[in-house]
């Protein structure tokens, strides 16, 4: 049988299937191949890669000053005005990583990218920051998709009162300004549960998984109609197998392809209520906080460009990273489109 | 309206499927509060019979409800009015486990071949789903029994583990046959099978389906615009306009003696493949457009494009279907039972 087998392959002009494949499955070795070929993604998984690798080894790469609370970003003395890339540190100096003396000879720990107002040291931010960008990402992200795709998926099957129930309630959330909104809802929670990462991130959540629920819902009512929904009831599938088996998978890929791409997005309004205030507490590693520090040397940016640049590159980096992930998905997990490359 | 008795015949065939006055009406809502103001009548009291091992054909133009009638004669939709036995059990009333169990013995070919396979599953997820649910065979059965569907419609079951965009059109219809063969049904309702699909490839399914009905003595109702089709694969032809069925005759007499108004012109609009005969061809070209059927005419749905139209009845009654001859119903009020 195996061997007719190969011979039908060739008959239809293709390869027999290989290793990966016969252990992945048609699909998904498919996926892999089509993001491996692709020069988008190879840039994009490739960008994610090295961050995933900053993110992972932050305390080889930043040895914290403080080892039980790591995100606090270290910093060399008081000083208003910042001190450009190179300076030495002059006081309480962090731990030297080991590898500094081996790359550079030097015994001495410098500001890498030099210190932001305050003398917040922006290597340690940038690098530790990282894991906080992660972190806020993926949590809101996947805890938005959830929400968001079982309001979806619930409101497009069920339809009729809990359609309409649900999607005025979607429009309520829908109608204020995101921003603001977020803001307003991180401002009155942080004096309740305390200043930290948690109110920005709740507030994003609360007025971020109408997206998604939209998005699926649409998506769940086109895919309900097609025929082999139908043939499906014909044949005496349960609801529940109808929607996991053959809605959910084919109405699922905008959602996912939506919330790669969100990833980053979400960093930014991270970053940007950190950057107004309303976020972590100070000296937290975060982008954002690290912009924040800026603030009063906008008009000098000629002279203290570092303190701008290396947060806001790595930050424009890792939403482009994700962007161009989520671009390569859509191409990728369209089963129409294999073979057009 | 009285429901068409089957015509007194010392032999009678069995009938399988014994529709009547099926209504299904689709309501149209407006406003805020998506108040009913009004249906469309899709199927508009509807009746015939099926008999065991035949094919009947379901023909008329694009809106007349063919299509509707066959998903809610399957309970895709739920009917409005009226009762669908089948096998002796009234389908319109059936409800979950019961409908469930019923549907194995009823099955569906649907029109498009690229949308009626799921893009995701493979053929042997396709095709083997039926089995899966339905509890009939284990894995390894399963890719046997898929097998042996595959090589029954003609495909290779090599390829069982190949995706939908895979195949052709023609190859995809297969498939979908198989599916529905899967559970050994025995009514197959043929949504336009062959309307998507090449003419040559037409002609192989068609093949492929008569065949199959020989083989394992499947009955089917055949949805269809395609006369010529129609005419070939058929042996009683249902014509419907607009929601109704306006006549219903074997085949053959269909095809020679026409007598709702309907039918003839539709019959004169078939060209005819020669030369000579075509030339010759009358066709009865219908006045004006399709009326809509959320607001159907009065009397009968007929009398705004009919070309033998009489005033004062046909536009004030609604007429009867009744059996003309025996075997052969007709909903016309200018033609008279003998």
């Amino acid at each position: 049988m195996a061997k007719n087998n190969t011979q039908q392959e060739e008959l239809l002009g293709r390869k027999p299937p290989g290793w990966l494949e016969r252990q992945l499955g048609t699909e998904a070795y498919r996926a892999l191949r089509g993001m491996a070929t692709n020069p988008i993604s190879v840039i994009g998984t490739l960008l994610l890669a090295i961050f995933l690798f900053v993110a992972i080894a932050a305390p080889v790469l930043a040895p914290p000053a403080h080892t039980n609370d790591p995100y606090q970003i270290p910093r060399d003395g008081y000083g208003q005005v910042p001190k450009p890339p190179g300076t030495e540190w002059r006081t309480r100096q962090p731990p030297l990583p080991f590898w500094w003396k081996a790359v550079t000879g030097k015994d001495n720990w410098i500001h890498i990218m030099g210190t932001a107002s305050g003398q917040w040291d922006i290597y340690y931010g940038v690098v530790w920051g990282t894991r906080t960008a992660l972190r806020v990402g993926l949590v809101i992200t996947i805890i938005t998709a959830i929400v968001g795709i079982i309001v979806g998926s619930v409101s497009a099957y069920y339809g009729g009162t809990v359609d309409i129930v649900l999607m005025r309630i979607v429009e309520v959330f829908i109608a204020f300004p995101f921003l603001p909104a977020a803001m307003t809802l991180s401002a009155v929670l942080t004096p309740i549960i305390g200043r930290g990462l948690f109110p920005p991130m709740i507030a994003i959540i609360v007025f971020g998984w109408t997206g998604v629920a939209r998005l699926l819902r649409s998506d769940v009512l086109s895919v309900r109609e097609r025929e082999y929904v139908l043939a499906a009831k014909v044949i005496g599938v349960s609801d529940a197998r109808i929607m996991f088996r053959h809605i959910l998978p084919n109405a699922i890929f905008p959602t996912l392809v939506w919330a790669s791409m969100r990833i980053g997005s979400l960093v930014i309004t991270f970053a940007a209520l950190s950057f107004l205030g309303i976020g972590a507490e100070v000296g937290y590693a975060d982008w954002g906080q690290l912009l924040s520090f800026a603030r009063d040397w906008m008009t000098q940016l000629g002279e203290y460009w570092y303190i701008v640049t290396f947060p806001g590159t790595i930050l424009v980096l890792f939403v482009l990273a994700w962007n161009l992930v989520g671009d390569a998905l859509r191409d990728v997990l369209d089963p129409r489109l294999q073979g057009s490359r | 309206m009285t429901a068409p008795t089957v015509a007194t015949q010392t032999e009678e065939p069995e009938v399988i499927l014994r529709v009547r006055n099926l209504k299904k009406y689709f309501p149209i809502r407006r406003g805020v509060f998506q108040r009913h103001v009004g249906d469309v009548k899709a199927v508009d009291d509807v009746s015939f019979d099926v008999y065991k091992g035949e094919t009947l054909g379901l023909v008329g133009e694009s809106g007349c409800g063919k299509t509707t009638t066959g998903r809610t004669i399957i309970r895709l939709y739920d009917p409005t009015a009226g009762s669908v036995y089948f096998q002796g059990r009234d389908m319109a009333e059936l409800k979950g486990k019961e409908l469930r169990a019923m549907r194995r013995k009823m099955q569906m070919i649907f029109q498009d071949p690229y949308a009626s396979l799921n893009p995701r599953m493979s053929v042997l997820g396709i095709v083997g789903e039926p089995l899966e649910i339905h509890h009939i065979a284990n894995r390894s059965e399963r890719k046997e029994r898929v097998a042996e569907l595959l090589k029954l419609v003609g495909l290779n079951p090599a390829f069982m583990n190949r995706y939908p965009h895979e195949f052709s059109g023609g190859q995809r219809q297969r498939i979908g046959l198989a599916r529905a063969l899967a559970l050994n049904p025995d009514l197959i309702i043929c949504d336009e099978p062959i309307s998507a699909l090449d003419v040559s490839i037409q002609a192989q399914v068609v093949n492929l389906l008569e065949e199959l009905q020989e083989q394992l003595g499947l009955t089917y109702i055949f949805i269809a615009h395609d006369l010529s089709m129609v005419r070939h694969i058929s042996k009683r032809v249902a014509v419907m306009y607009l929601g109704k069925i306006v006549e219903l005759t074997d085949r053959d007499t269909l095809y020679t003696n026409p007598l709702h108004p309907y039918t003839q012109a539709l019959l004169s609009a078939v060209p005819v493949p020669d030369p000579f005969i075509e030339e010759t061809r009358k066709r009865i070209i219908l006045k004006g457009d399709l009326p809509s059927p959320a607001n159907p005419p009065s009397g009968c749905n007929f009398h705004t494009r009919c070309p033998v139209f009489q005033k004062g009845l046909c536009d004030v009654q609604d007429p009867e279907f009744i059996e003309v001859e025996p075997g052969h119903f007709c909903a016309c009020h200018l033609v008279k039972p003998q």
